[in-house]
């Protein structure tokens, strides 16, 4: 199996190297699909410049990545691009073990109940077998590395790439179940992006499964390993935001960072739903709102926490979709990342219900985003409603096909213990209906 | 008029200088037979004693190959242009009123009335914006080359000496055409480089002042019929609706202004015509419309926005709106949705039960149950690849071409981007060697529905940048693409999709245009204007950057390729 990833590796970097060197790099690093005001490698030029005369890096408004980014690229700068393919190629090799380790669980766990006679009857066509398993590790590397939205964020050296890698280490180490490790990349997300923070419950619980540990308000293990993680977890946060302090000798980066990713001051046009709301909003009103609209990543985590208890990794891949689609300042790049895993629910195929539609709908979003914003920037004819239209209907369809893949996972989940040919009381086929 | 500062009735036109503006002309005319060119000296020194601050920049061009229509190849030029200050303004602001300098007795008047206006205009008080009085030499390449001066940027490989005098934003411009000492009407030009339109309220104001000093405009060479609900009346304006879609369509700017609207400034060209009719205008009433005109723009609060920018124009008066045309065009659109769609719905019900005999040739389904895309990767880069040799090749291989026959360099260019073009129609016999085990009708139904959607998206876009080239695209393809299969009568299809491709439509929009202008054209002379367009078109491309061409060949072409694969899929 590892002949073809390390092919797969090859032809990214070739795609990549070929990338660089074309005259396209310059345009795609200028799009603001790609680059948002936090992860622009503009800005991370910026910040060194200002570090190099001896200045905090963020004064200025300019520059808001965290301080070891800015560190990372003060030593590494003329490998910049090089950094940038190695962080994809780890992010996809991640991933790819990830996947491979999940699969492994996933078999054992179905093994292991069919033994336990816990399906229904007549689901034979629905239980997975090892043959269409195995290549689902390779596809998602694949569909990583070969993602335009994540060549392209490549291309733009967006520090979206190093977001990614760490979150794909933090799955990676989840899935072999370090606890200390999942904690400490889980930090390490937090304290990049802040919003990664509502993936420590779909960790915890995935932790908790593989220890066994029932999830019950009366269980003493439950507790004292939820306090354990969540204490590695704060405490490797902690000495991060503490490493960052003694870095630059100051706290500037706390308001510059995070106070930026929460209060949303830029309102340059993203992928996002942000921009154009709070730029028509009356100023008064603005406080409310960000937070109606931060609110939505963390919102949506208790009950699916509830509902997906059983599927911590369908959890994690949900609320990351979330995070992509609800945070302050997206960038394809984010898309790319829960994209990745869709190879991995293939067998929700038979049960999704617009997978058509929503791929041609977020294709043909994605082409329209540089013409309207043509028409709108260069050409003078449109406006930034146009571009927003888009926007909105892209973010709608990314929406759609992530509800569209959760119904068809509980779908599945439902069937497989009721049987596949349900039927009513008095005996007619009946049909399954998701409220 | 949407615009509130352009109301009509705040501007009196007081332009005297007729017979000044005929004087400077004939003066022009003279100096510029002695320059053998463009007189540069003597319209600096008249432009300087009239009391405008004068500068010239020149430029040069080496064409990617050799212009035979206008017959040049290095181009080596002079722009000069004089700034009129604002007594009121602190020169963030500007207006361009530009003249071509063209070859022979053309646009001697159109210089002359250029002069008087700025002499007239220099004695006012009331200018809030600067005015820029430009001549351009040889036409389009000068003007590119003195915007992208002024803006100082570099989008073509023009070079041109910097410029040391500039006047704040343009907002608007004008450029007139203008050739003889009467004139019988005006007629005017919208459409700019890449179909890009100015905003509709320039248009009106024309309009306006058109009306206002009585002179007859026409749009297309079309004069607006007096009645409007007969059926003659609506076949008129469909024929003016028809001009305008077909020059749109072809991307060109149809004057000078057409370069000022991809810089986000309003412009409009206006040509004097003077034809056998029996009224004539003198310069005087001419140049009282362009200084209604000026001044009604010199109060511009803001950058013209109010109005419309996607619209066409059956007459001057009328226009139909995006609003109108878009769902229309939206419904063709939907003819390639619902066919990728039903084929999915086919395909997904094939792979649900593979026994289904109707959707696979029978065992083949037994072994490969899952639908791979792998075979459909062959196709995909072999039509991209053609479609960049179409792009490329013409130009980097003219050189070769030029030794090894006996062809001028144009000449070489033009055949071999026909010679490629009908190259690619043999390619399904090659891509069949590539692929292997791709014989059933799942494969050709996958390449089927890609290729629909590929063409949806296209044609989507497209029509979002310039409507016009969409929907010529779009009516003529759609129908076909949506229908072509490998079963069925093969002759007849092929002929069909040999008659859809985007070169013959091109043929059939040249002989529909010279029908529209009436003045029929035989088959030889079209075919002569076919290959000239051809050669236009790559000029187009590489000297403003319009994407027609390149947005044909990398995309439109490969697309139909695709379809040309599905046909002779085995």
């Amino acid at each position: 199996m590892a002949a073809p990833l390390v092919l797969v590796l090859l032809v990214a970097v070739t795609v990549r190297a070929v990338l660089y060197r074309s005259s396209l790099a310059g345009l795609i690093s200028e799009r603001v699909e790609v680059a948002s005001p936090l992860n622009a490698w503009k800005r991370v030029v910026e910040g060194l410049a200002l570090l190099d005369l001896g200045v905090s890096p963020y004064s200025g408004d300019v520059f808001h990545e965290t301080p070891l980014v800015i560190y990372l690229f003060h030593f590494l700068i003329d490998y910049a691009e090089l950094v940038f393919m190695i962080t994809d190629m780890l992010t996809a090799v991640a991933l790819y073990l990830a996947v491979q380790d999940y699969n492994k669980v996933l078999f054992k766990k179905q093994k292991l109940l069919i033994e336990l006679d816990k399906y229904a009857p007549d689901v034979a066509e629905l239980i997975r077998t090892p043959m269409e398993m195995h290549y689902i590790p390779l596809k998602v590397a694949l569909f990583y590395l070969l993602n335009p939205y994540t060549v392209m964020s490549c291309i733009a050296k967006s520090t979206c790439a190093i977001n990614n890698t760490v979150i794909a280490f933090f799955i990676l180490a989840t899935i072999k179940g370090s606890a200390f490790l999942s904690a400490v990349f889980l930090a390490l997300a937090t304290y990049q992006s802040l919003y990664p923070l509502t993936l420590f419950a779909p960790a915890l619980l995935y932790l908790l499964q593989r220890q066994f540990i029932p999830v019950k308000m009366k269980n003493k293990d439950f507790w004292f390993y939820t306090v354990q993680y969540a204490g590695l977890y704060l405490g490797s946060l902690l000495v991060i935001i503490c490493l960052s302090f003694f870095l630059l000798n100051s706290w500037d980066f706390i308001p510059s960072v995070y106070g930026f990713i929460l209060s949303v001051p830029d309102l340059t046009p993203n992928v996002g739903l942000f921009w154009y709301f709070f730029a028509e909003m009356f100023e008064h009103f603005s406080l409310f709102f960000v937070c109606v609209f931060q609110i939505n990543v963390f919102f949506y985590t208790i009950p699916l926490a509830v509902k997906l208890k059983e599927h911590p990794v369908f959890f994690m891949f949900v609320q990351l979709a979330i995070i992509s689609i609800f945070k302050s300042y997206p960038t394809v790049g984010d898309i790319a990342l829960y994209m990745a895993f869709l190879p991995l629910w293939s067998h929700l195929y038979r049960f999704l219900r617009n997978i058509f539609i929503l791929s041609c709908v977020l294709i043909v979003c994605s082409v329209l985003f540089p013409v309207l914003w043509h028409l709108w920037i260069y050409a003078g004819s449109a406006n930034s409603n146009f571009y927003y239209a888009i926007t909105l209907t892209f973010n709608v369809g990314q929406i759609l096909l992530i509800s569209d893949y959760f119904y068809a996972f509980l779908q599945r989940e439902y069937y497989l213990t009721h049987g596949l040919y349900l039927t009513r009381k008095d005996g007619t086929e009946a049909m399954l209906v998701l409220k | 008029m949407s615009e509130n500062s352009m109301g009509l009735t705040m501007v009196e036109e007081q332009f005297v200088y007729g017979e000044r503006a005929l004087s400077y002309a004939r003066e022009f005319a003279g100096h510029k037979k002695k320059a053998g060119g463009m007189p540069v000296a003597w319209l600096e020194k008249t432009m300087w004693n009239l009391g405008l601050e004068v500068y010239k920049q020149s430029f040069a061009r080496t064409l990617p190959f050799p212009d035979e229509l206008r017959e040049r190849y290095m181009v080596k030029g002079t722009n000069v242009y004089g700034i009129l200050r604002a007594p009121r303004a602190a020169s963030t602001e500007s207006l361009v009123l530009s003249v071509p300098c063209s070859q022979g007795q053309q646009n001697n008047q159109a210089v002359g009335l250029m002069l008087a206006l700025a002499s007239y205009f220099r004695g006012q008080i009331y200018w809030a914006k600067d005015i820029i009085f430009l001549v351009n030499e040889h036409d389009l390449v000068g003007m590119e080359a003195w915007l992208e001066a002024y803006h100082n940027v570099n989008v073509t490989e023009i070079q041109s000496s910097g410029m040391l005098g500039r006047a704040g934003a343009i907002q608007a411009a004008v450029s007139l055409e203008l050739s003889s000492d009467v004139i019988t009407s005006f007629d005017l030009a919208v459409e700019g480089l890449n179909g890009q339109l100015p905003n509709l309220d320039l248009v009106n104001l024309f309009y306006a002042f058109c009306q206002k000093s009585n002179l007859l405009c026409t749009i297309q060479g079309k004069l607006q019929r007096s009645d409007w609900d007969s059926l003659p009346a609506y076949l008129h304006s469909l024929q003016t609706l028809l001009l305008m879609v077909l020059k749109q369509g072809s991307g060109r700017p149809q004057g000078d202004h057409g370069l000022f609207l991809r810089y986000h400034i309003e412009a409009v060209t206006v040509r004097g015509i003077n034809s056998f009719r029996q009224y004539k205008y003198d310069m005087g009433a001419v140049g009282k419309t362009l200084e209604g005109m000026f001044r009604k723009l010199n109060n511009l609060l803001e950058r013209l926005h109010q109005s419309y920018f996607f619209y066409l124009l059956p007459s001057l008066s009328r226009f139909v709106s995006i609003g109108v045309y878009m769902p229309a065009f939206g419904f063709l659109i939907l003819i390639l949705v619902l066919k990728a769609l039903d084929l999915w719905m086919k395909l997904s019900r094939c792979d649900v039960d593979p026994a289904d005999q109707s959707c696979d040739g029978g065992p083949m389904a037994a072994e490969e149950p899952r639908p791979s895309l792998l075979p459909l990767v062959p196709p995909l880069l072999i039509c991209h690849a053609t479609g960049l040799a179409l792009y490329f090749v013409p130009i980097l291989g003219q050189h070769m071409a030029t030794q090894h026959f006996p062809v001028s360099e144009s000449e070489a260019v033009v055949l071999t981007v026909i010679a490629i073009y009908v190259a690619g129609l043999a390619l399904p016999h090659n891509t069949h060697r590539v692929l292997t085990g791709a014989g059933s009708d799942r494969g050709w139904m996958m390449l089927k529905l890609l290729s629909l959607l590929y063409l949806a998206i296209q044609l989507g876009c497209i029509a979002l940048i310039n409507f016009s080239l969409g929907f010529l695209l779009a009516v003529t393809m759609v129908p076909v693409a949506a229908a072509v299969q490998p079963t069925g009568p093969k002759a007849l299809q092929a002929v069909l999709l040999v008659l859809v491709t985007p070169a013959a439509t091109l043929l059939f929009g040249i002989f529909l245009y010279h029908e529209l202008i009436e003045y029929p054209i035989s088959v030889l002379e079209g075919w002569q204007r076919f290959l000239q367009a051809i050669a236009e078109g790559l000029l187009d491309h590489h000297l403003y950057g319009s994407v027609v061409f390149p947005f044909v060949a990398l995309f439109v072409y490969p697309c139909w390729l695709l379809l040309w694969n599905v046909l002779f899929w085995k």
